[in-house]
Formats: C-alpha cells, structure tokens, sequence
C-alpha cells in the first residue's frame, strides 16, 4: 500500500474539518477525492503532506508513519503537492522555479537544470520557460504547479484541482499527461477535483467525502449513482 | 543575503559593532594582530547571528516583526557596551595609531590608499562569494524562500535550516566589514557604531539599487556615497556648512526610488541595456 490513511481526524476550534477518515491508496493507483465545497478535502490534503498534524488518526507512507513530519520531510519521504491556489516563485523563471524542485533529488545545479528542463517540456511550458512565473495565465500556472512538483520525482503525487479553470482540450492534455506518468513510470496519484471530466477519465477508484466524514467509496460509476452521493451534491429532492 | 532570502534586518550594525570590538579589543588590550582577531569576531558575530535567527525562525517571527527584532538586539547591545569597562564604555576605545607612512598588512596599518585596495579586494570578494551563492542549491532555496515559504516548504526544503544559513553567512560577511572599521577609524564608541543609523545605511545601498539583485547593493552603494559625499563637499566649497544635508539626500534619493523604481535602480537600468540581472 502506498498510502494508508487511518482514522484521521482534524478540527479547527470547534469545527471537525475532517472526522475518522480512512482509505488507502494502492501502489500504481490513481484515486479521485471528491466532494462539495468545504468538505475537507484540502485540509485531508494538508494533513497527508505535513501541514498540519492530525489530531487523531494516522498517515503511513510506503509502511512507515509520517504523521507529524513537516511538510520538507513529506516531501522527501515521496510525496509531492501542489495547490489549489498556485502558490508560484513569482519572481523566478518558469524554469528557474522547476529547478528548485528538482534540486530535491539532483546533487547538483546543472543536473537539477536538465531535468528540470525534460519535466518542462512534458507539461507544454517549454516556449515559456523563460518567462517570469508572473507572467503566466491560470492554466500555465497550474501546469507550473504540477512540474514543481513532479521535478521533485516522488512516488506519490498529491494534485488539488489543477484542472480548475482549463478548456475541455487543455484538461484532455493535462489527463493525459498523468495518464502517461501513472502507465510509463508507475506514478501513484492522488487528486481532489471537482472536473467530473477529468475525475471518470482518470481514477480507478473514487472517494467521497462530505462535512469531513466519508460518504461512499468505489468504481466511479457506481460512486456517481450512489443516492448518499447524488444527495449531498444535489439535495434530497433530486433522489430518485 | 537578506535580499535573497526576503528577511530585512535593520540591526546589522550589531555585527559591525561587536566584530569590530572583538577584534579592536582583542589589538588593544593583548597585541593579537587584526588577521587573528578577525576569525574570532567572525565566530561571534555568527554565534550571535545564529541566536537571533533561531529565536526569529524557530517562532516563524517575519516581515516587520523581524526588522523590529534585529533593532532591539543591536541597540540592547549598544547600551550594554556603553557599561563594558572593558571596552571603555562611553568614553570610546582607542587603537594606537602607528606611522601611516608605511604599508604594514600584517598588522593592518598604513596609508589610506592601502586601505582603499584592501576595501577594493574585500568587495570584490563579497561580490564574487555572492554571485556563486545565487547560482548555487543555497540562492536557489533563498529566492524560493522568498518568494513563497511555503511552497518552497512543499518542495522539500527545510525553510529553518536554510534562513539560519542566510542569517550567518550574512553575519560573517558583516563581521569583515566590522574588523577593517574599526583598525581604519581606530576609535570606537558603542554610540556610534551600534546606532541604528548605520543599520539603515548599510540596508539603504541594496534598497536603492535594487534588492535580491547582484550589481544592486554595489550601485546603491555607488550613488549614495559618491552623491551624497560630493553634495557635502559642494556645498563646502560654496561655504555652506550644512550638518545633515547628506541624510536629507538619502531620504529624497529613497522616496525618488520607491516613487518611480520600486525594484530598485538596478533592474530598471539592466532592462534598458537588455542585460540579466
């Protein structure tokens, strides 16, 4: 298993953001988190890579424990993230910010360069590795955010709603580019996401999570008919 | 190094101060030549970077607060000197001053020019250690750091080892300046060389000429000292005598910057000769 999550709960004040969360995600897998708004699904996220400490509950990596490791450590245990809002080195150079991911694994700057440049071509941002990361549009950036993490090499990779905002072709290209990592270098992925295009196309598996608790789990075509399901998203009346 | 990392600090003449005591105090009152002393008050001056930057980083204090923070370290410093017997207190510490006729680099004495090289080689230095740092893992981690702490978190980089590297690094490279101080002016007075006023013009030089960039410290530097020296001296030889007039021009030259080059002079200038930065 690569990532067991057990029992993880995690509460601001009074509010349980997230309530006994359990699921594991399987090496080679690509699992899909979903659920409405405020769900809870950014702050499993942030507990997954270290930002916070669960309360209760723990996060097990490739067998060992990394609940309460920070989010440095996450990263070099194998666990890449990106965010749902881009959070760019907005004064370095496309490039120059994918370098500083890939100087994670690289022992030095010029080998950290050239992978940093392989991982730039893959996500389409070749033309514009010059430009400073401000520069970029939405899209661009979220295809920024998803080579930072990538040039990192972890095994596993967390993506929080990096299709948010793309056209319908654009998220077609970015499924593919994840589809290609998970088959060609057996990349796990993990990614919340509210593009039901890109969630069917990509996940084997589906999690559903709602006022911080899973709802349902499964297929994603038996998730998606699940009345629990329908019913959070759509209300009650919408049940058949 | 600060503008690498994003943490201004308005105390570094903590370090000019107490680099400049050590190795000044270690001459006066042992005969311990300059070249000796400085290793120890580089030592110092990083124990004391490093004691600053763990109390700042290890309770995540930023910004401002950290700014307000290295102030209240130098001037606690500064008062605290003035009741050091050993280092004359108030009353300031005097270096002999030998023959000035006479290049003596082993002790650090001679003619001004000698001094004027000797400055010229350790800028250059600092240039150079500078320039190799930014291309190297350490600039690249400072710039992300700077730029978005925790991104740059995400991505594996432990923020708090890498801003305490930052800090003493800085601290070391503030500590020379300290030393070459004090065996130039040879006297010292905690008022003087702990006030905060040369905190902000060491600060100021980077400001102007544009923070996080190489050449911008350098030209900032250039356009301060040069400008401001020869308006003191023209206004001299016109027989006005005006005390202060050279911090007015650091304010106006500061509120023109931040008015019309808010990145500096540097960058401006390096995007209309089409060079990088």
């Amino acid at each position: 298993m690569t990532l067991a999550v057990a029992g993880v709960t995690k509460s601001f004040r009074g509010l349980k953001a997230v309530a006994e969360a359990s699921f594991d995600v399987a090496e080679g897998s690509i699992v899909g988190l979903i659920g409405p708004n405020g769900a809870g699904k950014t702050t499993l996220f942030n507990v997954i890579a270290g930002v916070y400490a669960p309360d209760a509950g723990s996060v097990a990596f490739l067998g060992k424990s990394i609940s309460g490791l920070r989010p440095d450590q996450v990263c070099a245990a194998g666990i890449g993230r990106t965010f749902q809002i881009v959070k760019p080195f907005a004064g370095l150079s496309v490039l120059d910010n994918v370098i500083v991911g890939a100087l994670q694994r690289c022992k030095s700057v010029s080998a950290a360069k050239s992978y940093a440049e392989h991982i730039v071509a893959k996500l389409n941002l070749d033309a514009k590795r010059n430009l400073p990361a401000s520069s970029l549009t939405l899209p661009d950036r979220k295809r920024l955010e998803v080579a930072r993490a990538l040039a990192t090499r972890p095994k596993l990779l967390l993506l929080d709603e990096v299709m948010a905002g793309l056209r319908p072709t654009e998220c077609d290209q970015m499924v593919q580019v994840f589809r290609d990592l998970n088959r060609a270098e057996g990349l796990t992925i993990l990614l919340i996401e509210h593009v039901m295009r890109a969630v069917m196309a990509l996940a084997q598996h589906i999690v559903v999570l709602h006022h911080g608790e899973i709802i349902a789990r499964g297929a994603p075509e038996h998730v998606v008919r699940d009345p629990a399901v329908l019913e959070c998203y759509l209300g009650e009346e919408a049940q058949i | 190094m600060m503008g690498f990392a994003g943490q201004l600090s308005l105390g570094h003449s903590l370090y000019v101060g107490v680099a400049a005591y050590v190795a000044g105090g270690l001459f006066f009152h042992f005969g311990i030549g300059p070249w000796a002393g400085l290793w120890l008050a580089m030592l110092a001056c990083v124990l004391i970077g490093a004691a600053i930057g763990f109390l700042a980083f290890r309770f995540g204090i930023s910004g401002v607060y950290f700014a307000l923070l290295t102030i209240a370290f130098a001037e606690f410093t500064r008062i605290g000197f003035d009741h050091l017997g050993w280092t004359g207190g108030p009353g300031g510490m005097f270096l002999k001053v030998a023959q000035r006729d006479q290049t003596d680099l082993l002790h650090f004495r001679g003619p001004p020019a000698m001094y004027y090289y000797a400055m010229l080689v350790l800028a250059a230095g600092a240039f150079a250690l500078c320039a190799w740092l930014l291309r190297s893992r350490a600039g690249y981690y400072w710039q992300a750091i700077r730029e978005n702490e925790e991104a740059a978190q995400a991505l594996g980089i432990n923020t708090f080892r890498w801003k305490m590297f930052a800090m003493m690094i800085s601290s070391a490279m503030t500590a020379v300046a300290g030393v070459f101080f004090a065996f130039y002016y040879n006297n010292l007075f905690p008022e003087q060389i702990f006030h905060i006023s040369r905190s902000i013009e060491i600060i100021l030089g980077p400001i102007i000429g544009g923070v996080g960039t190489l050449f911008g410290p350098v030209l900032g530097a250039a356009v301060l000292t040069v400008l401001g020296d020869s308006i003191t001296e023209l206004l001299a030889a016109l027989g006005w005598e005006i005390p202060g007039v050279k911090h007015v021009f650091y304010g106006v030259v500061l509120l023109a910057v931040i008015m019309f080059l808010p990145n500096g002079i540097w960058p401006a200038l390096a995007r209309r000769l089409g060079v990088g930065k």
